[in-house]
C-alpha cells in the first residue's frame, strides 16, 4: 500500500498517492487540465505546457504532468494567470499549424477561447510531406513538437531511439539524425509513432492517400477486433474496414497486451487479407 | 573608492596567469593547503557567513546551496564550473578568466572539497577556444601537486557548441551527457538529481574566484567592500556608448551613475554625450532612463524598487542617437535563436516577439505584447523563456521610452 499524500486544488481536498504527478491529483478534484502532449502511456514531455496550474509559493507556473505532489499542495487551476497562459498557448500553436486537422488543439482553442488569429501567420514553417516509406507520411508542418513520437520510438515501447529533435527555436524538427529519409534510418515502421501523434503530423500512408482523394469517409468506417495472426504475442488489432477493404490497423491504448502499440507486421501487413486468388 | 581589485589581480600582479607563482602570489597556494586539513562543514560555514551569493544573475546564497549538495544523501557528487557565458553584452568571465583562472579554479576545488566531490567538470563556452589553452595550462598547474588528479579532485574540461541555452544548469547537464542541451523539469534539483542524476553544486566562475578570495582573507575581510545584505565586489562589463568600455570589479552598493562617470571607470558617455538609456542585467535587464540611472546603486535591494536586478553584471549604454526599436528587435531575434524549441511559449512565442516587434501598428500590439509576455514568464520551463520579454516589458513601462520605439520603424535584425 503506497504511501498517501494529501493536497489542496481549488478549495478541495484530495488524496492521491505519493510520486504522484499533479495531473492526478487535479483529476481527483475533477479539474483535469488540458495537455497536448501528455499521453496516458508515455512518460511526460512537459513540452507543451497547456497544463500549467498555479501551486501556492512557486514563482512561475508549474507543469501537471510532470509535476510531482506534495503533502499540503495548494494548487489553483483556473485563476487568470493560468487561463492566460493556456490561452495564449493555444494561439501560439494555432499561428504554427492547422487547428483544424488536430482535434486536441482545437479542444483547447475552443476551451480557451483563443483568437487563432492573434499571432497568426507571420512566419509560417513550410515543409514539404515526407513521403519516403510505403507505410506512413510525415508532415511536419503539422507538428507540434509535443514528442510522443520520440518517447514511443524509445523507452516507452519500440527502443529503436530512430527519432530526436534536431535544430532549435522554430527551427527544432523532429529528424531521423542527419535529415536522413527514414528508410537509411535506423526506423523499424512499426507506425508505434502514427499511434500516439495528436495532430496528425505523423499518418499513415493509405489513409493519407484516400484523405487526399476525397474518399476517406469516417461514417462509412467499421471497426472489427481481431488477434493479430503474425506471431504468438497474440496482439490486439482494430481493423478499420471502408467499402470492405482494411484502411487502417490500429490496437486499443487501453489494451493490456498491446497498450496501443503494434510491430510493423501487426499494423501495416494486412495486404494479404484481400489480395486476391494467385 | 571607485574600483575594488579582489578578483581581478592588482596590475601590480605581473606573474603569468597559469603559474605556480601566481599561486603563491595571490595567496591560493596556502589558503589550498590549509584547506586540505579543515572540515567540510567549516568550509560550509564560512561561505555561509560571508553572505556570499550567486554572481551567475540568481544571486542564490552559495552556503545554502553548498550545503544542500552536502546534505545529499548520495555520496558520490560532482561540482561544476559554469563558463557558459554567452548573451550579448555579458564578457566577464571571459577576462576573468583571462586574468586570474586559477581563482575560480581553487574556488572549484574548495567547493569539492567542501561538498565530497572527487569530480569536477569546467563547462566553457564554445567561442572560447583561446581560454581553454589558458584552462589547460592551469590545470597542468594544479596537476603538479595532486590537487588535480586520482588523488585529488579530477577536473574535465567540457566546451560548449554554441548554443546559449547550454549555460542553463540542467541544459548543461544533459550537454555534458552527451544529450541535447534541453532544460530539465525542476524540481527535482541539482543539489539531488543533477549530472548523471546525481548531487551536483553547479557556481559561476565569477563565484567560485569569490570563494578563492573568502578562503584566501576570511569572512570579515570579504565584509569590509559592499553593502551589508550584498557583500563583496561585482564584475560589471560596460558596453556601448562609453568613453572606456570593459570588465570593472566595483562594490556593490556603489552608485550606477559613478560607473557611468568615473575615469578610473567607464569614464562618461560617449557617442553623441547624451544618455538615452541604460540596459542593465543582461539581455534579460531592464532598460533605465536617465534619472533611474541616476538614482540607481548597484544592489538586489534597491534595484527591486525600480524592477531592475544586476543579473550577470552587464550595463549596455546607448546615447540619444540610438534607434532603440532595433536594440529591441536584435535582442528578440538572439532570444528566438536561442530558445532550445522544447516548449510551446518559448518556442513560439519568442518568434511571435520578433514578429511583433519588426512588424507596423506597434503600439496598437501593446495588449497582445503584454499577455504573451506573462505567459512565458509564466508557462515556460527555463529561465530562458521566463525571462526573453523582460527587457521589452521594462521598455513598454517606460512611457517616454515606449512612444519612441513605438514611433521609429521595424524591419529585420541587424
Amino acid at each position: 500500500m503506497s504511501q498517501m499524500v494529501s493536497l489542496t486544488v481549488d478549495g478541495r481536498r484530495v488524496s492521491v498517492p505519493a510520486g504522484t504527478m499533479l495531473r492526478e491529483a487535479c483529476r481527483a478534484a475533477g479539474e483535469t487540465p488540458p495537455a497536448l502532449c501528455w499521453h496516458e502511456h508515455l512518460t511526460p514531455a512537459n513540452a507543451c505546457r497547456a497544463c500549467v496550474v498555479q501551486v501556492h509559493d512557486s514563482r512561475a507556473l508549474v507543469a501537471a504532468c510532470s509535476r510531482p505532489v506534495a503533502e499540503d499542495m495548494v494548487v489553483e487551476t483556473n485563476t487568470p494567470r493560468v487561463l492566460n497562459a493556456r490561452k495564449i498557448i493555444a494561439e501560439l500553436l494555432a499561428s504554427a499549424i492547422d487547428p483544424q486537422r488536430a482535434p486536441d488543439l482545437l479542444e483547447l482553442v475552443q476551451a480557451t477561447g483563443a483568437d487563432v488569429g492573434r499571432f497568426g501567420g507571420a512566419t509560417p514553417r513550410v515543409e514539404p510531406v515526407k513521403d519516403d516509406n510505403p507505410f506512413f507520411v510525415r508532415d511536419y508542418s503539422q507538428c507540434i513538437l509535443c514528442y510522443r513520437c520520440v518517447e514511443a520510438c524509445g523507452v516507452d515501447a519500440q527502443n529503436t531511439f530512430a527519432i530526436s529533435a534536431a535544430g532549435r527555436g522554430v527551427s527544432a524538427r523532429i529528424d531521423a539524425a542527419y535529415d536522413r529519409t527514414l528508410p537509411e534510418s535506423d526506423c523499424v515502421f512499426c507506425g508505434n509513432c502514427v499511434a500516439v501523434c495528436p495532430t496528425g503530423a505523423l499518418i499513415d500512408r493509405q489513409e493519407w492517400q484516400l484523405r487526399s482523394q476525397a474518399v476517406w469517409d469516417p461514417a462509412r468506417i467499421t471497426t472489427t477486433e481481431t488477434v493479430c495472426s503474425f506471431c504468438g504475442v497474440g496482439c490486439t488489432l482494430s481493423l478499420q474496414v471502408m467499402d470492405n477493404r482494411i484502411v487502417k490497423v490500429t490496437s486499443p491504448h487501453d489494451n493490456p497486451v498491446t497498450h496501443g502499440m503494434l510491430c510493423v507486421k501487426g499494423r501495416y501487413g494486412y495486404a494479404y487479407v484481400q489480395a486476391g486468388d494467385p | 573608492m571607485s574600483e575594488v581589485r579582489r578578483l581581478l589581480p592588482e596590475p601590480g600582479v605581473t606573474s603569468a596567469p597559469a603559474s605556480w607563482t601566481r599561486m603563491v602570489e595571490r595567496g591560493y597556494a596556502e589558503a589550498y593547503a590549509r584547506l586540505l586539513t579543515t572540515d567540510p562543514g567549516d568550509i560550509i560555514r564560512e561561505v555561509v557567513d560571508s553572505g556570499l551569493a550567486g554572481r551567475g544573475g540568481a544571486a542564490f546564497p552559495t552556503g545554502r546551496k553548498w550545503a544542500s549538495v552536502a546534505a545529499a544523501p548520495v555520496l558520490t557528487r560532482y561540482v561544476i564550473m559554469n563558463a557558459d557565458e554567452s548573451e550579448p553584452g555579458t564578457f566577464k568571465d571571459r577576462v576573468l578568466l583571462e586574468h586570474d583562472p586559477l581563482g575560480p579554479l581553487i574556488g572549484l576545488l574548495i567547493a569539492a572539497r567542501a561538498v565530497g566531490a572527487r569530480q569536477g567538470y569546467v563547462y566553457l563556452r564554445g567561442e572560447y577556444p583561446d581560454l581553454e589553452r589558458t584552462m589547460r595550462q592551469a590545470l597542468a598547474v594544479l596537476e603538479k601537486p595532486g590537487w588535480i588528479g586520482p588523488e585529488g579532485v579530477s577536473v574535465e574540461i567540457r566546451r560548449g557548441a554554441g548554443a546559449y541555452i547550454a549555460g542553463e544548469e540542467t541544459a548543461l547537464f544533459n550537454s555534458i551527457e552527451g544529450r541535447r542541451p534541453e532544460p530539465r523539469v525542476k524540481p527535482p534539483f541539482p543539489a539531488t538529481h543533477g549530472l548523471f542524476g546525481l548531487p551536483t553544486l553547479i557556481q559561476n566562475v565569477e563565484t567560485l574566484a569569490n570563494v578563492a578570495q573568502l578562503f584566501v582573507h576570511g569572512a570579515p575581510w570579504f565584509r569590509q567592500v559592499g553593502t551589508a545584505t550584498t557583500p563583496g565586489t561585482k564584475l560589471v562589463a560596460v558596453s556601448g556608448h562609453v568613453t572606456r568600455p570593459g570588465v570593472y570589479e566595483v562594490p556593490f552598493g556603489i552608485p550606477l551613475q559613478t560607473v557611468l562617470d568615473d575615469p578610473q571607470l567607464a569614464a562618461g558617455i560617449a557617442g553623441s554625450g547624451q544618455l538615452q538609456c541604460v540596459l542593465l542585467g543582461g539581455s534579460a535587464g531592464t532598460f533605465l532612463s536617465p534619472p533611474e540611472v541616476a538614482g540607481a546603486v548597484l544592489d538586489y535591494g534597491p534595484l527591486r524598487a525600480l524592477g531592475a536586478s544586476i543579473g550577470s553584471g552587464a550595463i549596455m549604454v546607448f546615447d540619444h542617437t540610438v534607434e532603440m526599436r532595433r536594440i529591441l528587435i536584435q535582442l528578440a531575434a538572439f532570444f528566438a535563436d536561442e530558445s532550445c524549441g522544447q516548449c510551446v511559449p518559448c518556442r513560439i512565442g519568442t518568434r511571435r516577439l520578433l514578429d511583433i516587434l519588426q512588424a507596423d501598428a506597434l503600439a496598437r500590439r501593446e495588449p497582445d505584447l503584454r499577455d504573451l509576455a506573462s505567459a512565458m514568464r509564466d508557462a515556460s520551463i527555463c529561465g530562458l523563456g521566463q525571462t526573453a520579454p523582460m527587457a521589452l516589458l521594462s521598455a513598454i513601462d517606460r512611457p517616454a521610452l515606449w512612444e519612441d520605439i513605438c514611433a521609429s520603424k521595424g524591419g529585420q535584425s541587424l
